[in-house]
């Protein structure tokens, strides 16, 4: 396999015609068919829509300023794409063609990208390792009998292997951020409203993010350029000034003197293995090295993210799934005798184990006689968790923290036990409930060479900071550069 | 805390969320909710008199105009339908009463 390229290299050898958008995407679509057998990464291909848009690229001739020119994207099967089956890794989207574009989709191809598929993911996003994917496991390209992590795995394994630069996924509690760092690559989740979710099918509103999954941050804060800015389709997306990303990176040569990095230790006292803890510790030294002031804070109310997350994110799953009853789209059961009845039965036969479990922990917690126990008490506790970054954000300008408090877990290691699988989510899902921005970026591997990953969580709307403490960290260390092995084995087969 | 959430629970809240459940997947699910439910019920301990609930972690929705703009057109929005009828416009489900 070539060695990986990253989107600003492949842009300049667009623009410079040393290299033709055609012959790019034909080497990703190349890549695709020779791994995914293995990986499983992608849903769907898109090799004529994506070779016929590389070809009117190579034909333009006012294309230079186009930031992602000829760059191949995968995106997550939960962003619609009009003509390109998006199912969601659900068979009750089995073989669904959306009408329309998602906004990222749209402003992705306006930048000059070339969208070459469908990533694999969990079913509507709700799982930590891909495993609950209507239609099979992605594995992880560092170790074929592990996960990826998820729920964004196939985009996460896609960069990862190498198939393509860039890829979206999509970050409810975690679900870019932990298969970025067990994949190795650099995962970024956007503030809140950063960028526009329309398009994205809905999971849990309040806490549904997009963000890009690359190789670099540089390459991750050109996609930000692009994706991010107001959408008067989604109401929830900032009117906001938009910095420009790529530009606050270039202002690094200082390295990171006067910036303040938070680090709540009281979190990390049990659950979190060595070797996480180990390459953490490194990594803080090295910021640390670079002029940054280490500060302890605390997030007091941080050990109960997990509980408030899973009630507030399920109560929000069931009603934006109660969408799917068989009528405008996707599968219906057949057979039916009364609507009641086509309801049930395509809902049952369409949805897999953990999104109905998850439904009815949902309607369970917004029933009358539990709202105020469960679903209340969560949005209040969710102000508190707020609060105390609020209050860390005082006195710090980023917040670090393991990404994931292990490396990459073997298939079928945790499918049994949904609290141990949630638990994957530990230091991912304050930044959600707390609508901040949050990055990982790859900050060592263990003895058995699985990718660690370092996340940097900044204050709301100030994506900028943290992407730059990220790429400076980055910069001066090797981690990002390292690669999986894929066995020669595995490939001739 | 195995009795927290009965089999009889579960059938109460699928009904409520319009979902079937085979037998297996009642049993289970009982199961775990149970274990899930009590592990969540650590929130409880949580003192929040007088805190405001967070509904959503953005800045206030920006609203636009209330004013006629494009839409889908019908024939794009009922392709996808298992039981479209595009020239009547309309979805087609089975009766509404049994």
């Amino acid at each position: 396999m070539d060695t990986p390229i990253r989107a600003r290299e492949i842009r300049e050898a667009v623009a410079r015609r040393q290299a033709s958008a055609v012959e790019i995407c034909r080497a990703a679509l190349d890549r695709i068919a020779a791994l995914n057998p293995l990986l499983n990464a992608f849903r769907a291909i898109a090799p004529e829509r994506a070779l016929a848009r590389a070809a009117e690229l190579d034909a333009r001739v006012d294309r230079a300023n186009l930031p992602l020119l000829g760059v191949p994207v995968a995106l997550k099967d939960n962003l619609c794409t009009r003509g390109i089956a998006t199912t969601a890794s659900s068979r009750i989207l089995d073989g669904y063609l959306p009408p329309y574009d998602a906004t990222v989709v749209e402003r992705l191809e306006a930048a000059g990208a070339v969208i070459v598929g469908k990533t694999n993911c969990d079913e509507f996003a709700m799982g930590s390792s891909t495993e609950n994917s209507a239609y099979g496991p992605t594995r992880n390209p560092w170790a074929l009998d592990r996960t990826p992590g998820g729920s964004s795995g196939g985009s996460a394994a896609a960069v990862a292997a190498g198939i393509v630069p860039l890829a979206l996924g999509s970050d409810t509690g975690g679900s870019i951020r932990q298969p970025a760092a067990l994949c190795g690559a650099v995962g970024f989740k956007p503030s809140y409203g950063r960028v526009s979710r329309y398009g994205l099918i809905a999971f849990a509103s309040s806490l549904d993010q997009i963000g890009p999954i690359a190789t670099t941050v540089a390459d991750a804060a050109i996609a930000m350029d692009v994706l991010a800015g107001h959408d008067p389709r989604d109401s929830t997306a900032s009117a906001s000034p938009v910095p420009n990303f790529a530009d606050a990176l270039a202002e690094t040569r200082d390295g990171l003197r006067g910036v303040r990095v938070g680090v709540p230790r009281h979190l990390f006292s049990e659950g979190v293995d060595a070797d996480v803890m180990a390459a953490f510790e490194a990594a803080i030294d090295v910021t640390r090295d670079r002029g940054a002031e280490i500060v302890d804070v605390t997030l007091p109310h941080s050990p109960q993210a997990i509980p408030v997350y899973y009630v507030i994110a399920t109560a929000e799953a069931s009603a934006n799934l109660a969408r799917y009853d068989g009528v405008r789209y996707g599968y219906r059961a057949p057979d039916a005798r009364t609507l009641a009845d086509m309801y049930e039965r395509t809902r049952g036969a369409g949805f897999g184990r953990e999104v109905k479990r998850r439904i009815i922990l949902g309607t369970y917690v917004l029933s009358a006689g539990y709202y105020d126990a469960y679903y209340r008490q969560a949005q209040q506790v969710r102000t508190l968790i707020r609060g105390d970054y609020d209050k860390a954000f005082a006195s710090v300008d980023v917040i670090a923290m393991p990404t994931s408090p292990t490396a990459a877990f073997a298939l079928g290691e945790r499918t049994e036990d949904p609290v141990q699988m949630y638990l994957s989510d530990v230091f991912t899902v304050g930044a959600n409930l707390a609508g901040l921005p949050a990055v990982t970026v790859p900050c060592g591997l263990t003895a058995s060479r699985l990718p660690i990953g370092l996340q940097f969580t900044g204050r709301t709307m100030d994506d900028a900071t943290v992407l730059r403490v990220a790429d400076v960290y980055e910069r001066v260390t090797p981690w990002s550069s390292e690669r999986p092995t894929i066995p020669a084995s595995t490939l001739s087969r | 805390m195995t009795d927290r959430f009965s089999r009889s629970d579960v059938e109460r809240v699928a009904r409520l969320a319009r979902l079937e459940l085979n037998a297996e997947e009642k049993d289970l699910f009982a199961r775990q909710l149970a274990g899930i439910l009590a592990y969540a019920e650590q929130i409880q301990r949580v003192p929040t008199e007088g805190i405001e609930p967070t509904s959503h972690a953005g800045v206030a929705a920006t609203l636009r105009d209330d004013e006629v703009r494009p839409s889908l057109p019908r024939e794009a929005s009922l392709a996808a339908a298992p039981d479209g009828d595009a020239a009547a416009g309309l979805f087609k489900v089975p009766r509404v009463l049994g």
